[in-house]
């Protein structure tokens, strides 16, 4: 039975789960950023001049900008130097089926249960994986080409449809938005790339899978999804990595674009290696998320289930430019052991009878700290525009901490902003009433957890939804004995 | 069914069970009375297992296992149930979820087959009129914005979907009104039978007007005191708890100079 103290030990003893290496011959290139560095990733990605050109003025940036200083952590140093920015499997070229892909690598995704075989996939759900940088199989690509929906890897869409990716690169997060974004934007490997066409309803939940496998590599990819006037996709991303004891760096980029009557959901399950419980190791997840309701009535919607990595530092945003557009921000992040995470949601009102909507659990055990920072920020066009924001924090413990901060500025007095924040305890009383129902601590916890973070669980897609209720159990197993 | 033989406990090092005895056999029902602070709260959280309080001496046993040697939801899936005087709200968790949690629990344990949906639909339904529950609280979150009268009559509800073979009131009638108390008491009546047993603890005699006890103990300064008929209520409505305490009071001088 757990007093706080072994309630705090018993988490600290959980491990990853997801903590394997996979033995893959891989092309790597040398530690170090300089412009050769880029110049060969271009050329290995076979990449047209502009892009190249787009990476260098990318990397010109980042060498001017300084690491910030606001956050509410230590930032570590980091030698960027150190960093190889280029891993992929080893392989001939292009995969034209599953057949010609490393058997190692499929049992690695088969390890973590992602449908990448089409003949498994009975899900319905369009996976693309990259592993460390590059995309390995997006699948279901032939059905989604009939309705005229493009999901592919990112270096794909730079092949074959360059004129969207040079439209669209860049026009929600500029390559010079923050030190992070700039290096992605110089460095980035692979990712994602979905456009859906005007009017089309995508059938099914597109996803992608991140892996980072390599010693002393950064993951930097890049997603971008583009949804046409009166379309709608719902996309999910999920990512692990092995247990090393150096920290790993992921600067991901992901650019949304919802033109007019668009609607975009973007669901997240992050579950990257969070270190040791002495906080050794660990991924260091600082991505840049923005999205854009370009048109009116546009909606994007973010959520995310944040469970791993030892820093996580990212605030998913919402441009609300288009009239009577909407933006949601849902999150659910647990730190433990001596996790981190300063994460939240900006949403730009400019617009009129712009609408968004903020939801923010944090849940905090062990010596883990929990930051929630927001801005909503009313432009003076943007009459009667609406915000509601809640960020509720949940503390397992007497070691951990959670702390808000929350910004608003408003240019407009038609708008209304309301804030509602919340802290409270798993009180051992809690525990104890489920004690004498017959159920026992270890699922107390999750039964109260996973009430507590209902809300935000229920907007990502069902299979999904089940799959984040087991892994804030599984990552706050062994938080009462 | 429970025989509890010279039980002491303490909380934070301070005595307060100091040597109950007590037999509680299948059918019965024991009213557990006393004056503020005299140990019967206590007594009932010993019983289902509360961690922060220590028994320092004696025994439980129940269905001849030792009780103290049990977990808490070992204790529970055995067939000890408390009702709370303070149940517990856990915001977003459903009532009905979390009684299919605790059931498929218990009949894991009581190596019962496990209900469909169907069957658990029925069932709740059933109990529900049994014990008079609204049905629109049984989907909301359990305990939350529950009036106090509520809470109450969803521990007697939980208590009729578990099926406990012990059943311990702790102050069930606190906080009811007259219409509150008189369900909840139907309820527990219609619970009742030769196989399972209650202890009701209780400040007032009133509750026992509508649940009528086999046997009222008097528990005073960590010890019972007194025990008899369901006569023995209404003479400690009528004259209070004072007279008591004298009688112990002297009882114990006398025992200090050896009389």
């Amino acid at each position: 039975m757990g007093n706080d103290n072994e309630i705090i030990d018993n988490i600290a003893n959980k491990e990853y789960e997801f903590g394997f290496i996979t033995d893959i011959e891989m092309d790597i290139a040398p530690p170090g950023l300089n412009d050769s560095t880029i110049r060969f990733i271009s050329e290995k990605k076979k990449e047209p001049e502009w892009l190249l050109n787009w990476r260098l003025k990318g990397f010109l940036s980042f060498q001017k900008q300084k690491l910030p200083e606001w956050q509410n952590f230590p930032l570590p140093p980091i030698d960027f130097q150190k960093i190889s920015y280029y891993a992929a499997p080893k392989s001939k070229k292009k995969y034209d089926s599953l057949d010609q892909v490393d058997p190692e690598l499929l049992a690695t995704f088969a390890k973590l249960g992602i449908p990448i075989s089409e003949q498994k996939t009975l899900a319905g759900v369009a996976v693309d994986v990259v592993f460390d940088s590059v995309s390995v199989t997006t699948t279901y690509k032939e059905k989604l080409k009939e309705l005229g929906i493009i999901f592919c890897s990112f270096g794909e869409a730079v092949q074959e449809h360059p004129e969207l990716v040079q439209k669209y690169l860049g026009s929600v997060v500029p390559h010079s938005d923050n030190i992070f974004a700039a290096l992605n934007a110089a460095a980035f490997s692979d990712g994602s790339f979905v456009y859906i066409p005007k009017g089309v309803r995508c059938p099914m939940e597109l996803s992608t899978y991140f892996r980072i496998n390599t010693e002393n590599t950064g993951q930097f990819e890049r997603t971008l999804i583009i949804a046409d006037e009166d379309s709608y996709v719902s996309y999910l991303e999920g990512c692990t990595a092995p247990m090393r004891d150096e920290n790993q760096l992921h600067a991901a980029v992901v650019e949304l674009v919802a033109l007019k009557n668009a609607e975009i959901k973007y669901s997240t399950v992050q579950n990257w290696y969070p270190g040791d419980k002495e906080g050794k190791g660990g991924i260091y997840n600082f991505v840049t998320k923005r999205g854009i309701c370009k048109g009116a009535h546009a909606k994007i919607s973010w959520t995310q289930v944040e469970t791993g990595s030892a820093i996580t530092w990212k605030y998913p945003s919402v441009i609300l430019q288009g009239d009577h557009s909407s933006g949601e921000f849902y999150s659910v992040a647990v730190t433990r052991n001596k996790q981190i995470a300063d994460t939240g949601t900006k949403m730009y009102h400019i617009g009129k009878n712009t609408k968004s909507r903020i939801i923010s659990k944090g849940i905090s055990a062990g010596q883990g700290n929990n930051s929630y920072r927001g801005l909503v920020q009313i432009g003076s066009r943007a009459d009667e525009a609406r915000n509601f924001t809640q960020c509720d924090s949940l503390l397992i413990g007497d070691q951990c901490g959670a702390h808000t901060f929350p910004y608003i500025e408003s240019k407009n007095n038609t708008a209304t902003v309301e804030h509602e924040a919340t802290t409270s305890k798993i009180g051992e009383d809690q525990i104890f009433y489920l004690n004498q129902r017959g159920i026992d601590s270890e699922k107390a916890v999750a039964l109260i957890i996973n009430g507590y973070a209902k809300e935000v669980l229920n907007q990502l897609p069902m299979e999904f939804a089940v799959e984040a209720q087991k892994l804030l159990s599984i990552t706050l197993e062994g938080s009462v004995g | 069914m429970l025989i509890i033989k010279n039980l002491h406990a303490e909380i934070e090092g301070k005595p307060i069970l100091k040597g109950i005895n007590l037999t509680v056999n299948p059918g019965e029902v024991h009213a557990i009375m006393g004056p503020n602070g005299s140990g019967k709260s206590s007594l009932a959280s010993v019983l289902a297992g509360r961690e922060n309080y220590e028994v320092t001496q004696g025994e439980v046993y129940f269905k001849g296992a030792n009780l103290l040697d049990m977990s808490p939801e070992v204790r529970a899936r055995e067939g000890v149930f408390l009702a709370f005087q303070y149940p517990i709200e856990i915001p977003g968790v459903s009532n009905i979820n979390f009684l299919k949690t605790a059931m498929a629990e218990i009949r894991t344990h009581r190596k019962l087959p496990a209900l469909d949906a169907k069957e658990f639909l029925r069932l709740s339904k059933e109990k529900q009129k049994l014990v008079e529950f609204d049905a629109a609280l049984v989907n909301r979150s359990l305990n939350e914005g529950f009036s106090g009268g509520e809470k109450k009559r969803n521990e007697i509800f939980q208590l009729a979907m578990l099926e406990p073979t012990l059943s311990i009131l702790d102050e069930t009638d606190s906080g009811l009104d007259i219409d509150a108390l008189r369900i909840v008491s139907k309820g527990v009546n219609k619970l009742r039978s030769e196989i399972n047993a209650f202890i009701i603890i209780t400040h007032y005699q009133r509750l026992l007007e509508y649940i009528v006890p086999d046997f009222v103990h008097v528990l005073y300064d960590g010890r019972i005191v007194r025990s008899g008929s369901k006569e023995l209520a209404l003479e400690l409505e009528e004259k209070g708890y004072d007279w008591l305490k004298d009688e112990v009071r002297e009882k114990e001088a006398r025992e200090k100079v050896g009389i």
